[in-house]
């Protein structure tokens, strides 16, 4: 069934025909046998892998991206590292469906703890729920400097711990906001950057207050043994926020080795000016940039061989057939195409170049991280994945 | 706060709306108490800003006022139990939403986000508006609407597939003249507008400084609101610098920002179109940053709520963003623009222009055409044309109009 057909199907058929457009688009792209391509049965169940100190990485595009211009056949042009260098080698789940709200703080703050969050998502506070860094220190009793968030913008300053009272102060994550840290270290005078580092792409003026576990430019010096001279002058060979969140990550990856690393990347948000040229950029660009972390993982030598990485739009964007809406530009209509996304997983006993059809809702990511990381995410209310947990 | 519910609705609960507005709401004042407050405000924003909408606007709104004072209450009950049930909370119910129906809309979106009302909200309204459709007939428009775009204005060339999702709905040509095309086009609504006047029935769009047409046709240009895009900054600059610059407090400003406060006409003939231009830039999303976002906005507005029989848009360069390391290296020039995204960007564009004039009457007879500027290829969709075709004949831009249009 076409996609542009379906503007009188139920919701849960759109989303199905999504999936399924999906994996033939995948099937097509990648040119394998159809017997190497397949579907699996709910039930069926991956060994987890056995790797000791099993770490992942979590890379969430704050900002959706349409299936035209990603899996649809014309949209492959913009994603050949998904497409042909991670797909082969992953797990696709082709129906992540998000039922909260689709503005991208509570959002990832919802993928982050495995409830729907239901805060303002504009406001400066923090997750209501236990966040997954929070169960995983916890539980597994890891020091501070073992999970980290690399996150865009400062309005996800408080996403690395809850306001739970049986989790919270001291549990979390640290967060590292680019943007902010470069902000700080540009010398007052310099040319107007503000448009380099707005905020927010939905709402552009926006300035949310600080607090949180964020580290400052001093900390970061001696974390990442990186100076303010050093940092802005590798800012200055970089082409975007999401370019200089990845540096970050990596030498995060280099230096400290967290076992458990989250990274939001927000380029492709750009959708909210209506140019839809940059539109494409930001998608090539966290293509690529997707390619560059697997990358990463796989020659870094904490990493390599036992870490696995989850990639997923925290949501989608507005479908082109919905009037109430302005095509790629938002995610405000609701519509299914907007709620539906996809995940693809990597990593030691991962099943690569599978498909999953059957929908999962993006809150079963923190449960799966539990079944693989092993802690308990008492407080989550999705399920985790049987086919990789 | 205004605690005050539908049913305790007056006459002078409007004394602030503008006089036709207000005699609009008091002659359906009856009505109006009978409504779910959930849905009562959202009347109310197009009821309060009827003095300023266009001709088609006006009329939707009488005739949907029309429509629910005719149904019996046992029927309307029915009909809009859909918004009966949703909650709200008291914060909302308490708020100003006859004097600021839009603040109360968006507080209203937002809400019905976080309490996970936003599924059932969409199925109330589209169980609405499917009623409410059915009883309306179709009134096909009095001469065959006709949308033409204009892209790539500064691009030598390119490699880029245009037209790649128009051209499945129409025939590509490859051999267009493209000299004088851009007057022909000009004067081909022009002359529409002077064989069918209509007030707002004739529209030309430019993305960047407008050129000279005919003075039928309503027209709107990027440059020529240059003055008011950065009126409207200094507005929103001072709201940020004084602390208190979150979304709600900007979207407050823009939603009572008057076209005088940034240069607009906000009253006499030009009252509608000062209005219109004002919704262009403080409701959209990078229309005041984004030429070709303007154009495209504007374009999907006009059609919307003016419904024109004529649509003329024309894109031009739009400002270049600059990539991280160039900022910050200090190497940007401010005025460099971007012919090549600009020829992207506005290729969607012209798919999103099509796709709203096919959302209009008279849809099946409808024709539309896009050219690339200075350039050979166009494609032209209409009834006489077949679908997925390519000529490679010579053609001009008139000829194709008179096959189309």
């Amino acid at each position: 069934m076409l996609l542009r057909d379906l503007r009188m199907a139920s919701p849960r058929e759109v989303s199905a025909a999504v999936a399924s457009s999906r994996r033939e688009f995948l099937r097509s792209a990648v040119g394998v046998a159809a017997g190497s391509l397949f579907s699996f049965a709910p039930g069926a169940v991956v060994a987890a892998s056995r790797v000791s100190q099993p770490k992942a990485v979590v890379v969430t595009f704050g900002g959706g991206a349409r299936d035209e211009e990603t899996f649809a056949p014309e949209g492959q042009e913009n994603i050949p590292n998904l497409v042909h260098t991670l797909f082969p080698q992953s797990t696709f789940y082709a129906q992540v469906v998000n039922k909260g709200i689709l503005g991208h703080y509570v959002a990832t703050a919802s993928l982050a703890t495995g409830v729907y969050e239901t805060f303002n998502n504009f406001a400066a506070v923090s997750p209501h729920n236990p966040t997954v860094f929070e169960y995983f220190r916890k539980d597994l009793h890891r020091r501070a400097s073992d999970a980290w968030v690399v996150a865009p913008s400062n309005g996800f300053n408080r996403i690395g711990e809850s306001d739970h009272r049986s989790y919270g102060a001291g549990l979390g994550a640290g967060v590292i906001l680019p943007k902010h840290l470069l902000a700080s270290s540009i010398a007052t005078g310099s040319p107007d950057y503000g448009h380099l580092l707005r905020d927010s792409y939905e709402a552009p003026f926006y300035t949310p207050e600080i607090a949180g576990n964020e580290v400052e430019m001093e900390r970061l010096k001696s974390l990442l043994k990186l100076s303010v001279d050093d940092f802005a002058a590798s800012a200055k060979n970089l082409a975007s926020p999401d370019e200089l969140s990845v540096y970050i990550a990596r030498r995060l990856m280099r230096e400290v080795a967290p076992s458990l690393l989250w990274i939001t990347l927000h380029d492709i948000d750009i959708a909210h000016s209506g140019t839809y040229s940059m539109y494409l950029e930001g998608i090539r660009r966290s293509d690529r940039l997707c390619a560059e972390l697997w990358k990463a993982i796989e020659t870094e030598p904490e990493y390599a061989g036992k870490t696995t990485m989850y990639i997923l739009p925290d949501f989608g964007r507005d479908s082109d057939t919905d009037p109430g809406g302005n095509g790629f530009q938002h995610h405000r209509t609701g519509d299914p195409l907007s709620r539906t996304t996809w995940m693809m997983v990597l990593g030691p006993g991962i099943r690569k170049g599978v498909v999953v059809d059957r929908p999962v809702e993006s809150i079963d990511l923190v449960p799966t991280l539990g079944a693989r990381l092993g802690f308990s995410p008492r407080f989550a209310q999705g399920k985790a994945m049987e086919e990789i947990a | 706060m205004n605690a005050m519910l539908p049913s305790q609705l007056k006459a002078e609960s409007f004394a602030n709306y503008p006089p036709e507005a207000r005699s609009l709401a008091v002659s359906h004042l009856e009505l109006l108490r009978q409504l779910p407050l959930i849905l009562l405000p959202l009347i109310l924003r197009e009821a309060i800003a009827y003095d300023w909408r266009f001709p088609t606007e006006r009329q939707e709104l009488e005739r949907q006022l029309a429509y629910l004072d005719g149904v019996d209450s046992p029927q309307r009950e029915t009909l809009l139990a859909g918004f009966s049930r949703l909650t709200l909370s008291p914060e909302l119910t308490a708020s100003d939403w006859i004097d600021a129906p839009g603040i109360f809309s968006e507080q209203l979106s937002a809400y019905l986000w976080a309490t996970h009302q936003m599924d059932s909200f969409r199925a109330a309204a589209e169980s609405y508006a499917i009623a409410w459709q059915g009883t309306q007939t179709s009134v096909r428009p009095a001469v065959r609407r006709l949308g033409i775009v204009v892209l790539g204005q500064g691009v030598v060339s390119s490699n880029y597939p245009l037209f790649r999702k128009l051209r499945p709905e129409g025939t590509h040509f490859t051999q267009v003249d493209s000299s004088d095309g851009l007057h022909t086009l000009l004067a081909a609504v022009s002359a529409r507008s002077s064989a069918q006047p209509t007030p707002y029935g004739h529209w030309y769009i430019d993305g960047g400084a407008a050129e000279v047409i005919g003075s039928g046709v309503t027209n709107i240009s990027y440059a020529a609101l240059q003055p008011v895009r950065k009126a409207l900054f200094n507005r929103m600059q001072r709201v940020i610098e004084s602390g208190s610059g979150g979304p709600e407090a900007l979207r407050t400003l823009m939603a009572q920002t008057r076209p005088s406060d940034v240069g607009l006409s906000g009253e006499g003939q030009d009252a509608v179109l000062g209005h219109f231009q004002l919704t262009l830039l403080t409701e959209g999303s990078g229309t005041q940053i984004f030429s070709t976002t303007f154009a495209q906005w504007a374009a999907r507005e006009a059609l919307r709520r003016a419904q024109p029989a004529t649509m003329l848009v024309r894109f031009a360069p739009r400002e270049r963003q600059q990539p991280m390391n160039e900022l910050l290296s200090a190497k940007h020039k401010a005025t460099e623009v971007d012919p090549e995204g600009s020829l992207v960007d506005a290729d969607m564009a012209a798919y999103y222009t099509w796709l709203n004039q096919q959302r209009l009457s008279g849809a099946d007879q409808a024709a539309f055409l896009v050219w690339f500027e200075g350039h050979s290829q166009a494609v032209a969709i209409g009834p006489s044309l077949p679908r997925g075709t390519v000529s490679t004949a010579p053609t001009t831009l008139q000829q194709i109009l008179g096959w189309i249009a």
